[in-house]
Parts: C-alpha cells; sequence; structure tokens
C-alpha cells in the first residue's frame, strides 16, 4: 500500500467513532500494534526531543525500503507513534519525505499537531522524515 | 467564610467551556487567574492615561508615575517592607532571582558557599549555578526525606563561616511543602549568611512580613497572586540593595551620564533599568488590594478543607500515589496512578475540561528522588470548589479506566 492508502484507510476507520473517547480509545489499541524497538536501541541518543514523556525511535532499511520500530513510556504517545509508523513503515524514503501528513486533521487529532503541545508529534513526523532523508543519501 | 459563588462571579474566565465541558482550573500554582477589576485597571490604563513615567512634566505621565509609584507603596504594605524603595518591581520572580544572583557576583570569592534547598524550582537552581560558575563558590543542597519536607538537621551541618548565602523558597511548587523559613534564616544569619526567599509559590496563600521574617530578599510573581504576567517583586533589605550592583544599564537606572562616568540613581531606580511594565505594575497593586479584601487568613483556611477534601477524594482511587505528604502544605496535589504515565492522565483530563499541569514543574531534581517522569498536579485556589474537586476525582478515574 502507498502512504497515501494507508492514511485514506486509518481516515476512514477512525470515521466510525462520534467521540473523542472512542477515538483516543481506538488509538491506545494501535499503540498496543506498535512494532516494538529492540531494547538495545533503547538508548538515550534515540529519544526523540520535544516530547513530554519518552519516544524512542528506530530505523533500518531492507530493500531500499525504511523500516521503523519505537516505544513509549506513555500510552496515548505510543498510540501516535504507532500511528505514524503504521503510516511510514516499509516504504522508499523519498515517499516518505514527500508525504504530508493532513490525516492526522482529519482524525481528530489536530490539537496534537501544534509545534507547542507537549507531546512533539511535529517532533516525531520530523524525525521518522529525517530518517528518511539519511538513507535516501545513501540511496543517491 | 468566603462566599465562593460570590467570589467565581469576579472571574470571567471560569464561566468558559473547554472541549464542550465547563472549564475547572487546577493549575493556580502554574499562573492563577484574573479577576474583573484587575482587567477593568489594565483596560483603565490603556484606555485614559498611558505614558512613559518619572520623566514626562505632562499630566499623562505624572498621572501614569502617580498610579506606579502608589502600586508600589501597596506592595510595600503587603510585604510589610520597612521602606517604599526596598521594593523594586521586576519582570517576576525568575528576572527578580537574577538580579541577585548576578549582583553577588562581585561579594563572593572561591571557596565561599551557597546553600540552595532540595525543592527548589529550576529558577532558582540554575542562576546560583551560574553564579558559581562566574565566582568559584561551592553550590551545597538541603536535602528532602520522602515526604518532601527539607532535612534541617543536614542544613545545620551545611551552615559554617563560609556560608555566603541561602536559598530556599517558601513553599516548593511541585510538592506544595510550606518550608521552615523562619528557622532557615535565623540560622543563616548566626553564621553571617544572606538569605534569599522565592515566594512565588507561597504569596497566593500566604501574607509574608518580610520584616518579621528578618529575610534579606524576598522574591514573587504578580501572576500568580490575581495579577498580570510579567510583574513580580523583589524586596531587598535597604543595606543590602546598596551593595549590591546594577544589574542592567539603561534609561531610569541613572542620577548622571558624561562618557567619563555615569552614576547611578537610588533606590529602587537602580534595578528599574528601561521603561518599566508600568500597566503591569498597576494591575499588580489592585489585584493585591483584591486579594486583601477576600482576606489571607480566609482564602489559607478555605483552601486547607480544599486540601483535605481533595486528598480524601483522590486517596480514594485505587493505585493513586500522592508525593509531598508533609502536614505543612498547601493546596497542591501532585500524583501519579500506578502504572500510567502523568501526561497520558493530564491529555484525558484536559479533554474532560479540567486543567491540571503534567511533567516535572520545572523541579527535575524532585522528580530523581522518587525515580519518577513527572507527576499530575492539582493547585487549588480560594475560587475553586468541592464540586469542581469531584470533577477532577471523577475525571482521573476515568482517564485511569481508559488507560489501564
Amino acid at each position: 500500500m502507498t502512504i497515501q492508502e494507508i492514511q485514506e484507510e486509518i481516515v476512514d476507520e477512525f470515521s466510525m467513532f462520534d467521540d473523542w473517547m472512542q477515538r483516543y480509545e481506538y488509538m491506545i489499541e494501535l499503540g498496543k500494534s506498535l512494532p516494538l524497538i529492540e531494547e538495545k536501541y533503547k538508548i538515550d541518543t534515540n529519544i526523540i526531543k520535544g516530547c513530554q514523556s519518552k519516544v524512542w525511535v528506530h530505523a533500518d532499511m531492507k530493500d531500499n525500503k525504511i523500516e521503523f520500530t519505537a516505544d513509549s513510556d506513555a500510552i496515548i504517545t505510543k498510540g501516535i507513534i504507532a500511528i505514524l509508523i503504521r503510516v511510514f513503515s516499509e516504504q522508499h524514503p523519498a515517499d516518505i519525505i514527500k508525504a504530508n501528513t493532513d490525516f492526522i486533521d482529519e482524525i481528530g487529532l489536530k490539537e496534537h499537531l501544534s509545534p507547542t503541545r507537549a507531546n512533539g508529534l511535529v517532533s516525531m513526523i520530523k524525525q521518522l522524515k529525517m530518517y528518511a532523508i539519511a538513507y535516501q543519501t545513501q540511496l543517491d | 467564610m468566603l462566599d465562593v459563588l460570590k467570589i467565581r462571579e469576579d472571574f470571567p474566565i471560569l464561566k468558559r467551556t473547554v472541549n464542550g465541558q465547563p472549564l475547572v482550573y487546577f493549575d493556580n500554582a502554574a499562573t492563577s487567574q484574573t479577576p474583573q477589576i484587575v482587567i477593568d485597571a489594565i483596560v483603565d490604563y490603556y484606555s485614559n492615561y498611558n505614558a512613559n513615567i518619572h520623566r514626562g512634566v505632562h499630566t499623562l505621565s505624572q498621572e501614569a508615575t502617580d498610579a506606579y509609584e502608589v502600586a508600589r507603596k501597596k506592595v510595600q504594605q503587603h510585604f510589610n517592607a520597612k521602606h517604599t524603595h526596598e521594593i523594586i518591581l521586576t519582570a517576576g520572580t525568575t528576572h527578580s532571582i537574577n538580579i541577585i544572583a548576578t549582583g553577588f557576583t562581585d561579594l563572593l570569592t572561591a571557596g565561599d558557599e551557597i546553600i540552595v534547598s532540595a525543592l527548589e524550582h529550576h529558577s532558582n537552581i540554575v542562576p546560583w549555578q551560574m553564579l558559581c560558575e562566574r565566582t568559584g563558590a561551592i553550590l551545597k543542597v538541603i536535602p528532602m526525606n520522602k515526604e518532601g519536607e527539607l532535612l534541617i538537621d543536614v542544613y545545620d551541618q551545611l551552615l559554617s563561616d563560609k556560608t555566603k548565602l541561602v536559598f530556599t523558597n517558601h513553599i516548593s511548587n511541585a510538592l506544595g511543602t510550606i518550608n521552615p523559613i523562619e528557622e532557615i534564616i535565623k540560622k543563616a544569619h548566626r553564621v553571617g549568611a544572606a538569605v534569599l526567599i522565592d515566594g512565588a509559590q507561597a504569596c497566593p496563600h500566604i501574607k509574608p512580613d518580610v520584616q518579621a521574617l528578618d529575610v534579606d530578599f524576598y522574591v514573587a510573581s504578580a501572576h500568580k497572586l490575581c495579577g498580570p504576567t510579567g510583574v513580580g517583586v523583589l524586596y531587598g533589605k535597604e543595606e543590602w540593595l546598596h551593595k549590591i550592583p546594577p544589574y542592567q544599564g539603561g534609561g531610569e537606572m541613572i542620577e548622571q551620564v558624561t562618557f567619563e562616568k555615569t552614576t547611578y540613581a537610588g533606590l529602587p531606580h537602580k534595578f528599574e533599568a528601561g521603561t518599566p511594565n508600568i500597566c503591569g505594575g498597576i494591575a499588580f497593586g489592585v489585584a493585591l488590594d483584591y486579594m486583601n479584601t477576600i482576606g489571607f487568613d480566609a482564602i489559607a483556611s478555605y483552601e486547607e478543607e480544599l486540601l483535605a477534601y481533595g486528598t480524601q477524594k483522590l486517596l480514594e482511587i485505587e493505585g493513586l500515589r500522592i508525593y509531598g505528604t508533609s502536614k505543612n502544605k498547601t493546596s497542591v496535589i501532585s500524583f501519579n496512578l500506578d502504572n500510567i504515565h502523568p501526561y497520558d492522565v493530564g491529555t484525558i483530563v484536559d479533554k474532560l475540561g479540567v486543567a491540571v499541569r503534567t511533567g516535572h514543574h520545572c523541579a527535575q531534581p524532585i522528580m530523581d528522588f522518587y525515580k519518577i517522569p513527572g507527576t499530575i498536579r492539582a493547585s487549588f485556589s480560594f475560587y475553586n470548589t468541592k464540586e469542581e474537586i469531584d470533577v477532577l476525582v471523577n475525571a482521573v478515574k476515568k482517564a485511569q479506566m481508559m488507560l489501564s
């Protein structure tokens, strides 16, 4: 699936809910399916700055596609990073770099998009794209 | 007895909703809300007599100067300072602390010692660390016990003739502990050390008497006292304020300027370079009047009631732990739910209209002590109600349900 298709799928899933509680409960549920980072990568240098909770992200490249793994000590944050990883993992770096993230707004998580928000959704997206840029330069 | 429902009418913000729910504002330790009378004072200033102070001969400037100096007088009376010129109006507590920390650079030599408490806010740690870096002085820390109280017997051992300065907050922002500052001040003076008390958290609950305390410096912020942001106070004993050099150079703080030499203005202007926050200062005075009209005794006893009620209700939640359990504490409850990140709880209760603070509360050493990433902090003010505490408790229960 392309990034765009996955985003549409997620928007579709979230459209079933009519209040924030159901949305958050689903997000928490998605957090449980997060591809977990290996313990050895759960180190300070892999922590995304700008989050009130800790978020670790690790990236690997296989067959020219990036595989992300992550974890967080907060369950809502874990849900957010899980959604992002579902969208961006196993994609070509170039596609990750050019992808837009408007779907966040559509699934009712717009409030998390503010750069001053302590959960650092913006920092997370930035970090994932940074990995993509780094791997893209290897391919170039 | 406070007529809380009537008091709530004074605060327009308390009528708003958040995420579709009536606002329950429990982040008072971060900033208090603003009563209409203070908002009106701000509007009145800009509508009727906005002018720069202390220099114009024109009517507006005179009016603004008078109002600003009346405010200073109110601050003096509130803190019971001996002289009006011992009251420096600053941008806030952090600014006040930095004036003193910077000012002591020339008064310390390598090997001198500075004592801070383990309960400090970062803004009362970092400026002293910077001072130590500049002077070679050594920073010592009064440790705390698990109730969140300072270990005064260790403090006794830290004090010596090398001690030049002691700094502690009057009340801990993260835990609400009321520190025994009378004792801390007395003991510091015995070895000839000066004492600065950070009253940012205390002033919303307690009316400090700087002369009775015999404290050398006392600092606070207007925005925690129903006043506007960007204004604070630095009280200093006259003799200390004379000893300390000016913090910033600029207009207002000079007596005479030539390119050869500038002589500084007297107190308090020596520390008030540039155009001050005139409107803020005036509104600060109005806020103090407002709080004094309600009365600090009434405020303290009502908030004590809220603290007792909140503590009891929150502790009924299984797996909830309160940090900071001193018998001497103000209406601040710092807590966590077992195995749940404070950030998650904060996010959910916000959705339910409840404003609490989550995180390390700018007091990372305290969080390290308890080995936790942070806490959820609910801080009550005199305009809060028990019904609002019930809303908080239900919101926390809901969060616990969703998150476990």
